[in-house]
């Protein structure tokens, strides 16, 4: 069943101190809703996006087609997380793109938009932000915060900040910190964007261009390590792009190669760059830099040690932990070091892994264990 | 589980235990313990369909491979560690007894046992027994362990665990005298001697 949604934006005056120790001034956070708040407030459920994400979690927006949210299998009447029974909270974090305060925003200071200048963000930010807008929500107690991916690290976060303002956290294909080759591909897709003859020290909006070939690598590795394997060879395989192209008049010939360097070979190629061209369309430059930092950045255990067990001993939610099998970004075992802190500070936990062909990508599709068990958690709290 | 054997089970486990059930299956022994013994726990298991279920009726599940041992667990972490119908299935069947006796102060463990009477019975006859108990055929059981009661005594204290309680169960009947016999389940609750200390 379809439902539409409006996306609204909430002010914020006063100083938004940053874990760098810069500080934000003023900003303004774009966020969504879907069902009702109950009378004591404690059906209240928020959402956290991960890298190229936003506020928009489920439902439609009026009047335009193909407008669903990103998570719009998970979240709506009815769904696995259900909206006639929880009020659901998408927010746009800071320094995203999507509405919310962010490098393509005016900067008070000098009245061009922020650009390269923007603060660097991290998870704790995001979080302290949420925290702001529950809070003017008027809600004092989360019943529970879900994220997957980078979003799980919002989550995680959560529990160890406001340790008291939740009672579920919901934390699914992620990890308690970015390994080296983790970094390593953001690097890769920063290195991309950075080095675009567009990109202008990330000052490119003033120049009238946006740096779109960057964008389209960065994306395109990005997608490599979101799919698994399995799944690239059974949706594209070997095959040839002029094989299904019905233009084509010589298609009937396209199990030849062309033996060409730079034209489209193979069907992987043709997903890769399309999926790229469509990201550059839509995603900011600065932003992809910001939230790729914060993921490397991110990491609890750093303050004790690299004892994650520690930096967790204050957490008093109840946790679900979600992997997915064929995930190598972020492996079940990532997930599972996770588990042992919880289970070391003796928190109530449940873990599943999921046996999905998908990758990392599992976690926005509609697995029916995954559906399944998401459901019977929720129908619980 | 019939109510009747949960609570003969659950009798054996102290009020107010920290329990980690190995292969918990839908979690309902689990249930019954948080409900009626006021313990706190977690479930290892496997399945599916099983874990769905743990999850269904409110049961913390962790879905690990036991084959992979019990790393994620530190040393007497738990009060009790339960290996209901579980020995059965596993290759590494003594590590996880050793495993049991690292991380639990106590264990209780159940198993069908191969010495019921009907399964000699059908062996002397010259077939592997397939009964209520044991309802596979010998090709496609996924009971790769098969052990009698006076077996296990022995492999337990071997893995640094001694027997402080054994028995059979005839149906819902607890029996203790000829049990490796009659009994087609047996039942031993089990000190690591990790945790007394002794040798």
């Amino acid at each position: 069943m379809t439902f539409y949604t409006e996306t609204q934006t909430m002010q914020f005056k006063e100083v938004l101190p940053l874990e760098s120790g810069a500080s934000l001034g003023s900003y303004e956070l774009a966020y969504e809703t879907y069902g009702q708040l109950n009378e004591s407030r404690s059906n209240a459920i928020l959402i956290c996006h991960a890298l190229n994400a936003s506020h928009h979690v489920a439902g439609e927006y009026l009047g335009q087609s193909n407008s669903k949210g990103w998570w719009d299998n998970m979240i709506g009447p009815g769904k696995p997380v259900d909206t006639n029974r929880f009020f659901v909270i998408g927010v746009n974090n800071l320094g995203s793109c999507f509405g919310s305060t962010g490098p393509m925003q005016i900067n008070p200071a000098t009245q061009k938009p922020y650009g390269a200048d923007f603060p660097v963000v991290t998870v704790q930010d995001w979080v302290d932000a949420q925290e702001k807008l529950v809070t003017r929500l008027g809600i004092e107690n989360l019943l529970a915060v879900m994220g997957g991916s980078l979003g799980g690290m919002q989550v995680l976060a959560w529990s160890m900040r406001y340790p008291k303002r939740l009672k579920h956290a919901i934390v699914i294909a992620s990890a308690p910190n970015l390994t080296a080759e983790n970094i390593a591909f953001n690097e890769v897709a920063r290195r991309a964007i950075v080095t675009d003859p567009d990109f202008h020290g990330g000052h490119f909006y003033e120049h009238g261009v946006i740096p779109k070939r960057g964008l389209r690598i960065a994306r395109m590795i990005g997608h490599i390590t979101y799919l698994s394997d399995d799944v690239m060879n059974t949706r594209f395989g070997r095959q040839l792009r002029r094989a299904s192209d019905l233009s084509d008049p010589d298609a009937t010939q396209a199990q030849n190669y062309l033996y060409s360097t730079l034209d489209v070979e193979f069907q992987i190629e043709s997903y890769l760059r399309y999926q790229g061209d469509k990201f550059a369309e839509y995603f900011d430059a600065n932003t992809y830099l910001l939230i790729t930092r914060a993921l490397d950045y991110f990491d609890p255990a750093k303050n004790f040690g690299g004892n994650l067990s520690e930096a967790m001993r204050c957490i008093e939610a109840k946790f679900l932990v979600i992997s997915f099998t064929t995930d190598w970004r972020f492996s079940p075992q990532r997930s599972q070091e996770l588990v042992k802190a919880l289970l070391d500070n003796h928190c109530q936990v449940s873990y599943v892994n999921i046996d999905a062909p998908h990758g990392h990508d599992a976690f926005l599709l509609e697995d029916p264990q995954y559906m399944s068990v998401v459901k019977s958690y929720f129908k619980h709290l | 589980m019939s109510q009747k054997r949960l609570e003969i089970l659950g009798e054996l486990i102290p009020k107010g235990s920290r329990v980690l059930d190995l292969g918990c299956g839908d979690g309902s022994f689990l249930k019954y313990l948080q409900t009626s013994r006021q313990c706190f726990g977690y479930g290892i298991e496997l399945d599916d369909a099983n874990v769905a279920s743990c999850i269904e009726r409110g049961v913390n599940v962790l879905q690990l491979n036991l084959e992979e041992g019990l790393k994620l667990f530190e040393d007497q972490s738990f009060d009790v560690v339960l290996q209901m119908d579980t020995l059965q299935h596993l290759r590494n069947a003594e590590t996880m007894l050793k495993e049991t006796a690292r991380v639990g102060k106590m264990g209780l463990v159940t198993f069908p046992n191969f010495a019921h009477w009907p399964n000699r019975l059908s062996v002397l006859k010259g077939r592997m027994p397939v009964t209520k108990h044991l309802p596979y055929e010998w090709y496609d059981t996924p009971n790769i362990r098969v052990a009698t009661f006076n077996d296990f005594q022995e492999l337990a204290q071997k893995n640094n665990l001694r027997v402080s309680k054994a028995f059979g169960l005839v149906g819902e009947r607890p029996i203790s005298i000829f049990a490796n016999f009659l009994a087609s389940t047996a039942v031993f609750t089990l000190t690591s001697t990790l945790s007394t200390g002794e040798n």
